[in-house]
């Protein structure tokens, strides 16, 4: 009897098994092909939803600077400009502070130190892009207008390239200032991936680089920046995925202006916060709302490349 | 003797010179000391940065903090409104959001951990996971509105959720599967060599192991999505009147602070600010209890 019952026991839980593992593998692989099917319909929703643009303005739009609801001329010239200038720009500003930070956390932070240092920089991430948006309207916009544009303008005075480049009125808006913001909010991605390379350098390198008498920037140098070069720039790489799809914290500071200057300090928009500001402005259907799709599409484009190499170059070290 | 001879004789260089070596000696140490100094510069700027923002947020916000702020919802200006509605819509919509993307996550990454490993298929998904966990969350917004909102004929709240759960899925299904990754194969090949069937061990062996870190990544991802405005922008828009139906528009608090912020009048610009406050403190306490979740775990 009791052999019937741890019989027929075991029986069921075979029998559990034979159906339940099928269902549970299935389920896990279905959710896989989900996620196939989640970028899949990403994608061609962009394209189909932009193709009244693409096929209004053909391959031209993506050149064409004018921005014209009046009447109905769309171009995304001005906002692929904007987004690339501000996004490069900010790498400018980002990618050296960041690497002082990788460096102070990995090589000279005493250790108690490491993990309280470590975590404000990662905090710095966690931040909601708006709160960004509002600390640069109301902080960093006056700080620019008042102090920081008109020395600049003031500095390059007179200098052939630079004085076109830094010129007219501060209004502390604008490409510029777009790009400080996002510099700031790239700043802990690029710092804690590129602290999290250095980290693999295996610590025989660095110890008989010290040990033959090399500083601590000699050894940076020499052996820490050879071994996780290819990483390093694929941090960099990840930061501007992040900065090219910003979107609230540069629609507060960008200035909204549908037009190309030479100088950094003018106005502008970049893809995402032209999405942001003109999209309650679009009615369905209408070839503005398709524009803008359509720019959301350009958006993806260039955002997925520039992840795609990043996550090439990093996934060998690293599992980012 | 023969140690003198290779010093004074062989080898080349400012050895030989004692002045040489020492000027050099002195500059590769001036080199040295002035990128230390750069790179502390650069951690203070950091460290300053965030000061400022929390800084700023404090001294914006609680000013305004009252108790109506959680008591009345948001009305129209120069009403002393809250904001009540904008809080319980983020609480919602974070919270159907987590429970659609969370689960679908949770079973991407154990399939990229026990099933698919290195197959061709669980590498392409774990590559566009990849890239959806940078993706611009702005696209998920425009996705979101081709997808549900234009279909059915209006901004909704449903539609929010299901733009936040797209943005869930691919934080939970990285630490998920780095997490069951983590796990010792004894503590499996011991399950199995019991008679347990596959999916049990994961259930019960896996999940139990790494429930830590699992619910760490599901708690990173609450945090990032609390905060998130640009998808929801074209998707649950906003709503200033009281409305918890998921079928009609609804509020959250970073639409509502977006919206007023960029107003002209001074008590929403100030509510703005209360709720910038309430979102940074909920989002940064999030991350830090996850973080020390993970760190008692590893």
């Amino acid at each position: 009897m009791q052999q019937a019952v741890a019989f027929s026991a075991s029986r069921a839980s075979r029998r559990g098994a034979s159906i339940g593992d099928p269902i549970f593998a299935g389920l896990a692989r279905a959710s896989g092909v989900l996620v196939l099917l989640l970028l899949g319909s990403l994608i061609l929703s962009l394209f189909i939803g932009g193709l009244p643009a693409f096929r209004q303005f053909g391959a031209g739009f993506l050149f064409s600077v004018t921005w014209d609801p009046v009447h109905q001329i769309f171009g995304a010239g001005v906002s692929v400009y904007g987004t690339l200038l501000t996004s490069l720009l900010a790498l400018i500003f980002a990618v050296p502070l960041a690497f002082g930070i990788a460096f102070f956390l990995t090589e000279l932070a005493p250790p108690w130190m490491r993990r309280p240092v470590g975590t404000a920089i990662e905090l710095l991430a966690a931040v909601p892009s708006i709160i960004y948006g509002m600390w640069g309207f109301f902080v960093i916009v006056p700080i620019m207008s008042q102090y920081v544009e008109p020395t600049l303008i003031d500095t390059f005075d007179g200098i052939p390239v630079l004085q076109d480049l830094f010129a007219g009125p501060p209004f502390g808006t604008g490409l510029f200032t777009a790009a400080m913001i996002l510099a700031v909010m790239v700043v802990p991605f690029i710092a804690a991936t590129m602290r999290d390379v250095f980290e693999t350098v295996p610590p025989v390198f660095k110890e008989s680089a010290y040990g033959v008498g090399c500083t601590t920037w000699e050894v940076m140098r020499s052996i820490v920046i050879p071994y996780t070069r290819v990483s390093v720039v694929g941090g960099i790489m990840l930061g501007l995925g992040r900065a090219l799809g910003e979107t609230m914290a540069v629609t507060f500071v960008i200035g909204n202006a549908d037009r190309i200057s030479a100088s950094l300090f003018s106005s502008g928009n970049t893809i995402a916060s032209i999405v942001a500001l003109e999209f309650p402005e679009s009615s369905a259907g209408s070839l503005k709302l398709a524009s803008l799709l359509a720019l959301g599409f350009i958006l993806f484009v260039i955002s997925f490349i520039v992840l795609a190499i990043s996550r090439m170059l990093l996934r060998p070290r690293l599992k980012v | 003797m023969s140690a003198t001879i290779i010093t004074a004789g062989t080898v080349p260089g400012p050895a030989k010179d004692v002045q040489a070596a020492r000027a050099l000696g002195r500059r590769r140490h001036r080199v040295n000391l002035v990128v230390k100094v750069l790179c502390v510069v650069a951690t203070i700027i950091g460290l300053l940065l965030l000061a400022s923002i929390l800084f700023t947020l404090l001294w914006r916000g609680a000013t305004g903090l009252s108790l109506a702020v959680f008591t009345q919802t948001t009305k129209p200006p120069g009403s002393n409104g809250g904001l009540l509605n904008a809080i319980i819509g983020t609480l919602i919509q974070t919270g159907i959001g987590t429970l659609i993307g969370a689960p679908i996550g949770l079973m991407v990454g154990t399939y990229l951990a026990e099933y698919g490993r290195s197959s061709p298929l669980a590498n392409a998904v774990r590559f566009v996971s990849d890239v959806l966990l940078s993706a611009p969350s702005i696209l998920i917004g425009l996705f979101v509105y081709e997808l549900m909102v234009q279909p059915f004929g209006g901004f909704s709240g449903i539609a929010g959720c299901i733009a936040l759960a797209v943005l869930v899925i691919p934080i939970v299904v990285r630490t998920t599967e780095d997490m069951l990754q983590l796990i010792s194969p004894s503590l499996r090949e011991a399950a199995v060599a019991l008679g347990a069937p596959k999916w049990t061990v994961i259930v019960h062996i896996c999940y139990r192991t790494a429930k830590d870190g699992i619910v760490t990544g599901i708690l990173l991802a609450v945090a990032r999505i609390a905060g998130e405005t640009a998808p929801l922008l074209f998707t649950s828009l906003g709503n200033l009147n009281w409305s918890i139906s998921l079928s009609q528009p609804m509020a959250s608090l970073p639409v509502t602070i977006y919206q007023y912020a960029g107003s002209a009048f001074d008590d929403w610009v100030q509510l703005a600010w209360v709720g910038a406050l309430l979102i940074t403190v909920g989002v940064l306490a999030l991350n830090i209890v996850a973080r020390f979740a993970l760190r008692a775990r590893s």
